[in-house]
C-alpha cells in the first residue's frame, strides 16, 4: 500500500547573520520501506533517529528532499500536488502529545467535525450522527462532545485524537508514539483499542515508537531506525526470534522489564554505552560505529548496505556482509 | 531494635488542596520508610500522590492551596513539619534531589562549573571551601559520574550537553553535598532507553559505593524492578502495597499491582493486556475506604472501610480487604 | 455555531460549561483584591460617563456656559469640586469628560485591534517567508516614530480636534497588536493541533481564524484592558497641548491645561481633573493585571 524508496528529508543548518547554509541534518536518509495492506509496521528508534520526521513526511507535514513515496502504486507527491484534500482523506496521523494535539479553545465536537466539514461529508445532521458513531468507536461517552480538551484526561484526549484521525475513514494511519505520554494502565487500553480498530476497520498502521516491548505484541513488521537510516527490518516473528544488529541488541538489553521470564529473553553481555551523536555531525561510514562493541576498520570507511540474512529479515551491518552471498550460494546448491 | 533512626520516614501523612471546586483530599495517611543504605522505590501512575509526597518533604508544596492536615515527615528522626528556620534547613540539607527533566533543571545562562560550585558552596558539609578546593571537588565528582573531560564540561553551558550528560551533572550536584538520602524524581523518564540504562547503572554504583539511601519515584515498573530493594505502590493517595521488590514482582498481592504489572507489554509476547477498568478517581469525590474499590474485580461491601496494611508474608504488606483476617483466619491470596 | 441551532437540548451542555468557566474565572479573579478594585473603578467610570447628563449636578456646564459671578470658587457644598475660570462646575465637567476619554479609548482600539491582529496572524503563520519580512518591517517603521511627534505632525496638517487625535494615536498603536499576535501565532503555529488541522486539509482562513486566533484572545484582551489606560492618558496629553478635545468641550486633559496657569491658587481647577485621569488609568491598569493573571493560567 505504501512504498518508500530512498526517501530523504534533509534540513539545512544555517549559521551567521546572513543565515548561510553550513550543513544539513539528514533526518531521513535514504529510507526504503514497503507497507502492505493491513500490516502494522513498527518503526522503532530513540530520539534523533528521524522516525517522527519520517512519519511527518509521509503525512505531508514535511516535503521530502529526495526519493520517492508511492501510495497504492501512485506517486504520493504528485497526488498531493494535484488534490491535497483527497490524499488527507486517505492518510491520517495521530500525534504524540495529548496535551497539544487538540486545540484547547475548541470543543471536542468542533475538533472532530473539522475533517468532516473539510471533506464535505454530509450535512449538519449527518455529521452529528457520524460524530456520535465516532465517539462510540473510541469508547467515549457522547456528552464528551461538548467538553473542551482540558476537561478530559490524557487517555481520553488520545482517544479523541484517534477519532479525529478516523473521521474521514482513512485506510492508512501514521501513529506517532500515541501511547508514550500516558500511564501504563491507560496505555494498555489505548493499544487494545488501536489493535481492535485495525482489525475491524481494516486499517494499515505505521506505528512509530521507542517501545520495543509494545511492538513485540502489536507489530507485524519491525524496522529499527538510527540517525536517519534503518538498521534492521524484519517480519515481527523473525525479528524477535533473532535480533541481529548490534544496535537492536543494545536496545533490547536496555529495556527495564517486569518479569524474570523477560530477563531471559534479553541479549546477554551487551552493555549500553555512548550517546547518540549529534545529527549534524554523523560519523563517517556506519553511523553506529562510535557505540558499537563490534566496530571494525571497515565500519568507519564504508556505510554498510542491506543484507537479506533470511527471508523477510534484512540487516545493515558489516558483520553480516558476507552472509547474503553464503545464503545465495547455499540456495543455488540446493 | 535499630540503633539509629530510619533515614527517612513518612507517618500517616495527610495532604489536601483547597480549590475552586472544593476540597481535594489527596494523601490519605500515607506511610513510608527508607532505612539506611536502602534503595526504595515509590511507584504510581499520574496523580497518585507520589510527587506530592516528595514536594512536601522538600518543602516546595505550594502551601495555599495545599495544606498538610496531619502526619509527620521524619528525616534522620527529626520531624520537619515541626521545624522552622535554621533547624529546618539543616535537616532538609541532609537530602538531595535528582530532578525530573534535565533540560529544565539546569539554568541555561550559567556554566556547569558555576552551578556545581553553587551546589558545593551551599551545602552544609562543604560550607567553607575555597575556590581551588571547590574546583578540585567539582572535577572529582564529574569524573565519578562518568563525564569524560571534566574540565571542559565545567566550562560548558547546559545547551551544549546531551540529555544524558545533563542528568549526570544533576546526579553529581546531588551527590556532592554528601547527603543522607537521595530523592530521585523520575530521573530517567525524559531519557532514551539506552541512556536510561546507563544512568541507572551509574546511580546504582554511586549509591552502593557511598552507602547512601535512595528513594526512587517513578511510574516505570521495569525501572523499579531493576533498581530497587523495596518498593511502595501508591494509588490515589493511598499506599496499596509494599515489600521487597523481588517478592512484589513475583507474587503481586494487591489487585491494583496485579493490574499494573499485567498492563505492561511483555517481551515474551503475550499480547496486549486489557489495562485496568475504570479511571483514577477525582479527588473531589474520592470513594470512602479503599480508593481502588470501584475498579477492583474483587470488590466487597467491606471495601468501603479503609483497609489496613497487613503483612501476609514477611516484609510484604498489602492494604486490601482480601487479606483482612476473617474472624479467626487469614484469607488466601486470590489470583 | 451549529450546535446552538441544533435541537434545544444540545445547547445546554455548552451553556453549562460556559457558565462554569465564567464562575471559575470570577473566583480566580476575585482572589486578588486589587483586580476587583480595578474592575470597580472601571465600572464606576463607565457608569458616570453613561449617566453623566442624569447625575451631574450642573449638566449644562459641560457645554457653552459662563457664569463669571461664580468663577474660581473653591470646593464647597454647592460646587463639590469647585468651579473653573468661567464658572463651570468641575465635577459635572469631569463626568462628561469621562465620556470623551472612554470614547477615545474605544474608538482607537476598535480601529487598531482588527488590522493589527490580522496582520500579526498572517505574519506569524508564514514566519520566515517574505510575507513575514514585509509585514514586520512595516511594523518596525511605525514603531520607530515617537507617538507625540506623529500626533503633532498630523495635527499640524489636519485640524486639531478629537477625531484627528484618535487617528494619530491609532496610526502608531496598531503595531503593538501586530507584534503581540505575531509572537503568539508563531509559537502556536507549530503545535500539534494546528498541524492536525493542516493535515486534515483545512483552509488557511479556517486555521488562522478558528484554530490560532482563539488562542490569542487572552493576551489580546489583557492588552486591550491595559491599553485603555494608555490611550486615555495619551488622549489627555494631546488635549493638554491643544490637539485633542477642543474647548468648550470638557476633555480631561484640556481641563488640566486650563487650570495650569492658575496653580497653586485655584489648585482645584487642574488637580481634580488630573486625579480623575489617574483614577481611570489606574483602574484599567489594575483590571488588566488581574485579567492577565486569570487568563494566562489555563487550569486551576
Amino acid at each position: 500500500m505504501l512504498q518508500l524508496s530512498d526517501l530523504e528529508k534533509h534540513f539545512p543548518v544555517r549559521r551567521g547573520p546572513f543565515r548561510r547554509v553550513v550543513g544539513h541534518v539528514r533526518a531521513v536518509d535514504r529510507i526504503t520501506l514497503s507497507i502492505s495492506k493491513k500490516e502494522i509496521v513498527g518503526l522503532v528508534g530513540e530520539s534523533g533517529s528521524g522516525k517522527s520526521t519520517l512519519g511527518y513526511t509521509v503525512v505531508g507535514i514535511h516535503n521530502p528532499t529526495g526519493g520517492r513515496m508511492e501510495f497504492r502504486g501512485q506517486d504520493l507527491l504528485a497526488m498531493r500536488r494535484a488534490d491535497p484534500r483527497a490524499v488527507s482523506k486517505e492518510i491520517q496521523i495521530v500525534f504524540q502529545d495529548p496535551g497539544s494535539s487538540l486545540n484547547p479553545k475548541r470543543s471536542i465536537k468542533q475538533t472532530l467535525e473539522l475533517p468532516l466539514r473539510v471533506h464535505g461529508l454530509g450535512n449538519r445532521t449527518e455529521r452529528l450522527e457520524t460524530l456520535k458513531e465516532l465517539m462510540r468507536t473510541v469508547e467515549l461517552p457522547e456528552p464528551y462532545l461538548y467538553r473542551s480538551p482540558s476537561a478530559l484526561s490524557g487517555g481520553q484526549r488520545q482517544r479523541v485524537a484517534v477519532a479525529r484521525a478516523l473521521a474521514s475513514k482513512p485506510d492508512f494511519l501514521v501513529l506517532d508514539e500515541p501511547t508514550s505520554a500516558l500511564d501504563v494502565s491507560v496505555q494498555a487500553k489505548l493499544s487494545n483499542l488501536l489493535l481492535a480498530l485495525s482489525a475491524e476497520l481494516e486499517l494499515t498502521y505505521l506505528f512509530i515508537t521507542h517501545d520495543l516491548s509494545l511492538m513485540r505484541n502489536v507489530a507485524t513488521k519491525v524496522a529499527i531506525m538510527y540517525l536517519g537510516k534503518i538498521c534492521e527490518l524484519a517480519d515481527a516473528q523473525t525479528f524477535f526470534a533473532e535480533p541481529l544488529h548490534p544496535y537492536t541488541q543494545m536496545l533490547l538489553s536496555s529495556i527495564p522489564v517486569v518479569s524474570a521470564e523477560e530477563e531471559t529473553l534479553k541479549p546477554k553481555h551487551v552493555v549500553p554505552r555512548g550517546e547518540v551523536p549529534s545529527p549534524v555531525n554523523i560519523p563517517s561510514g556506519c553511523s553506529f560505529r562510535t557505540r558499537c562493541p563490534h566496530a571494525m576498520e571497515v565500519c568507519s570507511a564504508v556505510d554498510p548496505e542491506f543484507v537479506e540474512v533470511e527471508s523477510d529479515h534484512e540487516v545493515r551491518c558489516h558483520l553480516f556482509a558476507g552472509i547474503e552471498k553464503e545464503v545465495r550460494a547455499r540456495a543455488a546448491d540446493a | 531494635m535499630e540503633s539509629r533512626a530510619n533515614v527517612f520516614e513518612v507517618r500517616d501523612l495527610e495532604v489536601g488542596f483547597r480549590v475552586f471546586r472544593g476540597h481535594l483530599r489527596v494523601l490519605d495517611k500515607a506511610n513510608l520508610v527508607v532505612e539506611h543504605g536502602e534503595k526504595v522505590g515509590l511507584v504510581g501512575e499520574t496523580g497518585c500522590g507520589k510527587s506530592i509526597t516528595m514536594k512536601a518533604t522538600i518543602g516546595i508544596l505550594p502551601i495555599p492551596p495545599a495544606h498538610i492536615s496531619g502526619g509527620s515527615i521524619l528525616i534522620d528522626g527529626r520531624d520537619i513539619l515541626k521545624l522552622r528556620g535554621r533547624a529546618l534547613r539543616h535537616t532538609q540539607g541532609l537530602l538531595s534531589l535528582i530532578p525530573q527533566d534535565p533540560s529544565a533543571s539546569l539554568n541555561p545562562v550559567f556554566r556547569i562549573g558555576t552551578q556545581l560550585a553553587d551546589a558545593i558552596k551551599y551545602s552544609t558539609a562543604n560550607a567553607n571551601l575555597g575556590r581551588k578546593a571547590i574546583r578540585k571537588r567539582s572535577i572529582e565528582i564529574l569524573s565519578e559520574v562518568g563525564l569524560p573531560d571534566p574540565e571542559r564540561n565545567l566550562a560548558s553551558y547546559p545547551v551544549q550537553m546531551s540529555g544524558g550528560m545533563k542528568q549526570r551533572v544533576l546526579i553529581a550536584m546531588a551527590l556532592v553535598t554528601d547527603p543522607l538520602l537521595l530523592i530521585a524524581d523520575e530521573p530517567t523518564t525524559a531519557l532514551d532507553v539506552t541512556i536510561e540504562a546507563q544512568i541507572l547503572r551509574l546511580m546504582r554504583e554511586a549509591v552502593d559505593r557511598r552507602d547512601v539511601s535512595i528513594l526512587l519515584i517513578t511510574h516505570n515498573l521495569g525501572v523499579v524492578r531493576e533498581f530497587t530493594d523495596r518498593v511502595y505502590i501508591m494509588y490515589a493517595g493511598q499506599v496499596s502495597e509494599e515489600g521487597a521488590t523481588s517478592d512484589l514482582f513475583s507474587t503481586p498481592l494487591h489487585p491494583y499491582t496485579q493490574g499494573l504489572i499485567a498492563s505492561v507489554p511483555k517481551l515474551t509476547g503475550e499480547g496486549v493486556a486489557s489495562g485496568i477498568e475504570g479511571m483514577v478517581p477525582d479527588y473531589l469525590d474520592v470513594p470512602p475506604g479503599c480508593r481502588f474499590s470501584p475498579r477492583c474485580r474483587h470488590t466487597m461491601p467491606v471495601c468501603s472501610e479503609k483497609p489496613e496494611m497487613r503483612l501476609p508474608e514477611a516484609a510484604h504488606g498489602v492494604a486490601c480487604h482480601l487479606f483482612s483476617p476473617a474472624p479467626g483466619e487469614e484469607k488466601p491470596c486470590s489470583n | 455555531m451549529s450546535a446552538l441551532q441544533d435541537a434545544p437540548r444540545l445547547s445546554h451542555p455548552r451553556l453549562r460549561s460556559a457558565a462554569r468557566a465564567v464562575r471559575r474565572s470570577w473566583y480566580k479573579f476575585s482572589r486578588n483584591r486589587l483586580s476587583v478594585v480595578g474592575l470597580s473603578a472601571v465600572c464606576i467610570v463607565i457608569l458616570l460617563a453613561l449617566l453623566a447628563p442624569v447625575i451631574s449636578p450642573y449638566p449644562r456646564h459641560a457645554g457653552k456656559f459662563v457664569d463669571f459671578a461664580n468663577a474660581n470658587r473653591p470646593p464647597s457644598w454647592t460646587y463639590l469640586l469647585g468651579t473653573d475660570v468661567v464658572g463651570r462646575d468641575i465635577l459635572s465637567r469631569i463626568f462628561f469628560g469621562y465620556r470623551f476619554s472612554l470614547l477615545m479609548g474605544i474608538i482607537v482600539l476598535a480601529l487598531v485591534v482588527p488590522p493589527g491582529v490580522i496582520l500579526g496572524l498572517i505574519a506569524g503563520y508564514w514566519k520566515g517567508s517574505w510575507i513575514d519580512t514585509v509585514i514586520m518591517r512595516i511594523t518596525d517603521v511605525f514603531l520607530a516614530v515617537p507617538p507625540l511627534v506623529l500626533a503633532l505632525a498630523i495635527a499640524s496638517v489636519l485640524q486639531p480636534n478629537l477625531y484627528n487625535a484618535m487617528l494619530a494615536v491609532s496610526l502608531m498603536w496598531w503595531p503593538w497588536y501586530c507584534r503581540l499576535v505575531y509572537g503568539v501565532t508563531s509559537s502556536v503555529r507549530n503545535e500539534f493541533f494546528v498541524q492536525a488541522a493542516e493535515v486534515a486539509g483545512a483552509s488557511k482562513v479556517h486555521i488562522l481564524l478558528r484554530e490560532i486566533l482563539p488562542n490569542c484572545v487572552s493576551p489580546i484582551l489583557t492588552k486591550i484592558s491595559l491599553d485603555m489606560g494608555w490611550v486615555i492618558l495619551l488622549g489627555a496629553a494631546l488635549s493638554f497641548v491643544g490637539l485633542g478635545v477642543q474647548p468648550p468641550r470638557p476633555g480631561l486633559g484640556t481641563m488640566v491645561a486650563d487650570g495650569a496657569q492658575y496653580m497653586p491658587d485655584s489648585w482645584w481647577i487642574s488637580v481634580f481633573p488630573a486625579l480623575a485621569i489617574m483614577f481611570v488609568v489606574l483602574g484599567f491598569n489594575l483590571l488588566g493585571d488581574g485579567l492577565r493573571d486569570v487568563l494566562s493560567v489555563e487550569e486551576v
